[in-house]
């Protein structure tokens, strides 16, 4: 809502100035969005006298003129305008001043060879209108050197955002009231320009649909001549941003802007028959004011008469019987609409308006007689012609809601303690009536306009905000005693832990869309798993729910490739986002990492620059498992890592067959070339929810028992099959004598000359912790023994 | 007993002029060894009569002692030299480059939804979450936001073309309120807790992201008013920038879910192109500016949230975790957030080890 200052003193009786203004507005919950002040805008423009024009010696359409600006000597300024003569009073911009049509700045300077101190105005240089024939010329009696702006009446601008719980304030009327319930001043009865009724409507007017359109009020005004409006008119629908357009249509927008009516005139010629609110049948078409063809559904309501659709009710005007210079006879309409059916309507067409914010949010019901009358007075006065008696099909809601209040409330709900009596007043102000009895248990009637007021709480926000939310004083809340108790859940800990891990393994923390493009989501879904896909996407790259943090940090990293980055080391904890039997969301907490480009770069002690490779993903895999508290030493790596993995070069890791914590590898070929990325890529996904809650509760941990004898090892070199994995002959060699064998460690792998073909040599140390007493020869042997026995149930022959 | 004596000073020369460990060994044997004449001449000695062996022993003692002393000499001279050269011979270029450590970061946006945590901790506020993908009861019904709502439309909701199983609408949450109703739904009152997390909504454009964060703030108790809404979030502002000149102006304003509705600006002023949080923003100098939105909780919520509203009541509010993250710490390009370059995570990120902790101060110093 725009309107400017005087507009505003129209309905309030005020001494305030712009900057109070702003502030109670602010302060009552009518957020000021902006100030214009023209005058800030004339600032270095003042009233001068030409004293002497002459011809330019240089330039035959340039005049050499000096100029009084009221103190000083006159200055000397070169003009190009026709209409600069002497003895005239006109604008002069002093050097510094900035020309608010095109933002120039003035300077002293030389036109021509002459000097010149200043620039003499257009109206359009001024932006005061379009007029660029000539300098502005000001009456004589204008005072020399006083500043234009003071002298021209610049009048302020004040932008309001109003809630949408408010449609009461969407007219200048309306902000007003709650200004001077505020203390900014009092609030003026509406002028309704007295007229004469002569003679029945005409014209039959009903209501077919009484749910959509409860009311439709109307009357016929012959005779009038639709012009240009005045000048006060057109100065407020300007500064409401408003194009002034004829007499007619700027009385309408004057209802609706100033006071939260709209309204409608149609040419009476253009009608035909009876005028009905009524349903609109399913495929009827309507030509808007907008110019666009809409087709309507029964769901929607519209006036009509026997021909056409002529208007989508509440919402926009036809083209077919709208005002034009010709018109003469009109009939005028003032109705009240069901809000919700207006804004199903407007949706439902993609027709925003004016009058359609104001029906679906909730007109006035009790302002449709005054507001007809208010109309009918102005163009009678204005337009000249013959108004009728009202017709009125239908009547507007007229049950007035009716709140218990305890005047209590507002210090126990609001925190602030309101004189009884001043509670009183601000909602007497706010157009409230309070019944006998106040303040012990009285009941509250609210003003029909106010359908935001739905109980005694509305009641309280409304005294709060008229006494000041800044007389609220904090209260600081109840705490319980002693030392904040800890409040994270195992999950949260868990998280919040593993993202520091992970960023202290040197990985950097991002933050991607949970939504990707659709064929990115669709490569790492698993087979037959349903996304989720936005119906209204804002962009084909933000489409469909992430069923991995994979493909989001991989296309992070092509992105970092692209830029020229040598690396990215990238991970993220977020969910994944599946479906559940309930058809609900059931999203995965999730840890992803992607390794992509150099590892080490190119250096004088490693020679070329590295790449990732598996085992820093299983690494970090481990790393943050061991992190995050699971079992990392009962973990199984197993396969099936998932089609976007390097089916040879990855793995899961697994507490038991299903379970699987973790999977760890590279990034299959495949998926680099469908996300457009150079390999090799190592990546890792946690995923978070698999991963068992730590066990034992107690802060003490067991008992510290180092062994008393120092442990021995022993190495073993095996021939085995190529295909065994070395983790199976570990797992076997530490089952091999549990009490003794505490680990296995690989420390060779070889396979090539020596080797025979098919197989490969697997060299272990094995380390053997003594119990009470240091092993015996025989013992030594013996376990050796089981350790071959072991391997060569895996085909592992002990090697020479 | 010349013999000695000359003796003497020639195999004391030649340990002088020894230049390896191997020549002056030679000498040892020479001299001390088995065969050495030192050796020899002591041998001697056995054989003569107490009168000679007094007068020759001093001489051949005097002689085994002096070279034994020098060869020592001789032997940790030649070691040091040896050491030395080694050293040099290992001396490496030590302004060539170390091996890289990488340094890895935490995003912004974790680490002050860690700090909110840290804080609300400190004021007894747990920290709830809630599904992304919501239903629209819990979005919109729920919060006061029936279908015909005209709020509904103005929240750019992003919709699936799936429904519930009990026939709702679902959608992206476009605010973490839908926690609210969930968490009251399964605690009941009284309660207090925070919901970080992000939303979305379909907007884009300089300042704005189809996802954001935010954090969600409710309390419910029996006598729950606005006044210590306004405590709670001063006192956290305070703490979250590490300042006492916080100053807050509440308004009125209008949110379904909420009654009354109050918008949170804060007061601040601009050094160096960069807003700064801190004085009354009416002060020269000073600006408002709008942080978040709070209110009472409507007591139809506490309704459908199983809470009856004549027995408690409380407070909400929501931040913007992106927001106030870019005014502490000084990112300006909300976008760059979700970008995932590691020049600007590594620029804005955080150590691992600034964990955020009440006693050394929730925030982390550039």
């Amino acid at each position: 809502m725009k309107f400017s200052l005087t507009w505003l003193k129209d309905h309030l009786e005020t001494t305030g100035t712009v900057a109070e203004i702003c502030d109670a507005l602010n302060a009552i919950g009518l957020e000021v969005e902006g100030v214009e002040d023209p005058a800030d805008k004339l600032a270095g423009f003042r009233v001068a006298h030409v004293l002497t024009a002459a011809r330019h010696p240089d330039a035959d359409k340039l005049q050499v003129l000096t100029v009084d600006t009221g103190e000083g000597d006159p200055l000397q300024v070169v003009c190009g305008a026709p209409n600069a003569r002497a003895g005239m009073k006109g604008v002069l911009g002093l050097p510094g001043a900035v020309v608010p049509a095109n933002g120039m700045v003035l300077r002293k300077s030389a036109i021509r060879g002459v000097e010149s101190n200043g620039m003499m105005c257009s109206v359009r240089e001024l932006e005061l209108g379009e007029d660029h024939d000539g300098i502005i010329e000001l009456p004589d009696d204008a005072p020399v050197g006083a500043s234009f702006a003071d002298y021209h009446g610049a009048d302020p601008v004040i932008e309001v955002a109003v809630t949408p719980n408010r449609p009461d304030c969407m007219g200048v009327y309306g902000i007003a009231r709650d200004l001077a319930a505020k203390g900014l001043g009092t609030l003026k009865p509406i002028a309704i320009p007295a007229f004469a009724e002569r003679g029945d409507c005409p014209v039959e007017i009903r209501t077919d649909d009484p749910e959509g359109c409860p009311a439709f009020y109307g009357r016929v005004i012959t005779g009038v001549t639709n012009g240009t409006s005045p000048d006060w008119l057109q100065a407020r629908l300007k500064s409401a941003g408003q194009r002034p357009i004829s007499l007619l249509v700027d009385l309408t927008n004057y209802l609706m802007l100033g006071f939260g009516r709209p309204a409608h005139i149609y040419d009476l010629a253009k009608l035909s028959g009876a005028v009905v609110a009524r349903r609109a049948r399913a495929g009827e078409q309507v030509l808007a004011l907008n110019e666009k063809t809409y087709t309507l559904d029964d769901s929607m309501v519209v006036i009509a008469d026997d021909a056409q659709v002529h208007d989508v009710a509440g919402i926009m005007g036809g083209e077919d019987s709208g005002v034009s210079e010709t018109t003469t006879d009109v009939l005028l309409e003032i109705a009240y609409f069901d809000p919700v059916r207006i804004g199903a309507t407007g949706r439902k067409l993609g027709l925003a308006s004016d009058a359609r914010i104001r029906f679906e949010r909730g007109v006035d019901p009790d302002f449709l007689d005054d507001g007809l009358d208010l109309l009918t007075g102005l163009i009678v006065e204005l337009a000249g012609g013959t108004p009728t008696e009202t017709v009125r099909a239908g009547s507007p809601p007229s049950a007035a809601k009716v709140i218990a209040f305890d005047p209590g409330l507002t210090l126990r709900l609001g925190g602030v303690d309101v004189d009884e009596g001043e509670q009183r007043r601000i909602l007497e102000r706010l157009g409230f009536t309070v019944s006998a009895g106040w303040p012990k248990n009285p009941k509250v009637t609210c003003p029909l306009r106010r359908h935001d007021i739905e109980g005694a709480a509305d009641l309280v926000e409304e005294v709060v905000r008229i006494h000041g939310l800044d007389t609220v004083a904090s209260v600081p809340l109840p705490r319980t005693e002693g030392v904040a108790r800890p409040t994270a859940t195992p999950q949260q800990k868990l998280e919040r832990g593993l993202r520091r891990a992970a960023a202290a393994s040197g990985l950097n923390e991002a933050i991607t869309w949970s939504f990707l493009p659709e064929w990115a989501a669709e490569h790492f879904a698993a087979e037959g798993e349903a996304l989720w896909v936005l119906a209204n996407p804002i962009s084909e790259d933000l489409k469909a729910m992430r069923p991995s943090l994979l493909p989001g940090l991989l296309i992070a990293a092509k992105r970092n490739a692209d830029r020229g980055a040598p690396g990215s080391r990238l991970f993220e904890i977020g969910r994944r986002y599946f479906r559940a039997q309930d058809g609900l969301s059931d999203e995965k907490p999730t840890l992803g990492i992607v390794l992509a480009g150099e590892k080490t770069p190119r250096g004088w002690k490693t020679g070329k620059a590295q790449s990732f490779d598996a085992f820093d993903a299983k690494a970090l895999a481990l790393e943050l498992l061991e992190a995050a508290g699971a079992p990392t030493a009962n973990l199984m790596v197993m396969g099936d890592a998932g089609a976007q993995f390097h089916p040879g070069q990855s793995g899961t890791l697994r507490l038991g067959p299903k379970t699987v914590l973790a999977r760890f590898g590279m990034v299959h070929p495949a998926t680099l070339k469908a996300f457009d990325v150079d390999g090799p890529i190592a990546a890792v996904e946690l995923f978070l929810d698999a991963i068992p809650a730590k066990k034992g509760a107690a802060f003490a941990r067991a008992q510290f028992t180092p062994p008393a004898l120092q442990a021995v090892t022993r190495d073993f070199a095996f021939l085995v099959p190529a295909t065994l994995a070395a983790g199976d002959l570990v797992r076997a060699v530490q089952g091999a004598d549990k009490a003794a064998i505490t680990a296995v460690r690989v420390f060779d792998v070889f396979a090539g000359a020596g080797v025979p073909e098919g197989h490969k040599s697997l060299a272990i140390e094995v380390t053997l912790q003594p119990g009470e007493t240091s092993f015996k020869d025989a013992e030594l042997k013996a376990i050796a023994e089981k350790v071959i026995a072991a391997a060569a149930k895996l085909g592992g022959e002990l090697r020479g | 007993m010349t013999d000695i004596t000359n003796q003497t000073q020639a195999a004391l020369a030649a340990i002088a002029a020894a230049t390896s460990l191997n020549a002056l060994e030679a000498q040892r044997l020479d001299t001390l060894g088995k065969k050495g004449w030192v050796s020899l001449a002591l041998k001697t000695l056995g054989g003569m009569s107490p009168e000679q062996r007094a007068a020759a022993a001093p001489a051949i003692q005097t002689a085994r002692a002096d070279i034994a002393a020098a060869l020592d000499a001789r032997k940790a001279a030649l070691e040091t030299a040896e050491l030395e050269a080694r050293l040099a011979r290992e001396t490496i270029d030590l302004t060539l480059p170390a091996a890289p450590a990488p340094r890895g970061s935490v995003h912004p946006v974790s680490q002050v939804m860690d700090e909110l945590a840290e804080i609300f901790a400190d004021l007894g506020f747990a920290v709830a979450t809630g599904p992304e993908i919501e239903d629209d009861w819990h979005n919109f019904t729920a919060l006061n936001m029936d279908e015909t709502h005209p709020a509904r439309a103005m929240h750019d909701t992003f919709y699936f073309p799936d429904k519930s199983g009990d026939g709702k609408d679902i959608l992206l949450r476009t605010h973490t309120s839908p926690v609210q109703i969930r968490s009251m739904l399964a605690q009941g009152a009284p309660i207090r807790l925070i919901a970080p997390g992000r939303v979305y909504r379909s907007d884009s454009d300089a300042t704005h992201t189809p996802m954001f964060h935010q954090v969600e703030g409710l309390v419910v108790g029996r006598d729950i008013h606005l006044g210590h809404l306004k405590w709670t979030l001063e006192t956290f502002f305070k703490a979250f920038f590490e300042r006492e000149d916080i100053v807050l102006r509440l308004r009125p304003s209008y949110f379904p879910f909420t009654e009354p509705s109050v918008e949170v600006d804060v007061g601040y002023s601009t050094e160096g192109g960069r807003r700064v949080v801190g004085g009354h923003g009416d002060a020269p100098g000073h600006a408002w500016m709008e942080l978040g939105g709070s209110g009472m909780v409507n007591r139809r919520v506490l309704e459908f949230a199983g809470i009856d509203p004549d027995e408690y009541q409380g407070f909400a509010f929501g931040l913007g975790i992106d927001r106030i993250a870019m005014l502490k710490y000084g990112m300006n390009d909300l976008r760059a957030f979700f970008d995932g370059d590691p020049r600007w995570l590594q620029h804005y990120g955080f150590s691992p080890f600034d964990q955020p902790t009440l006693a050394a101060g929730v925030g982390a110093k550039a």
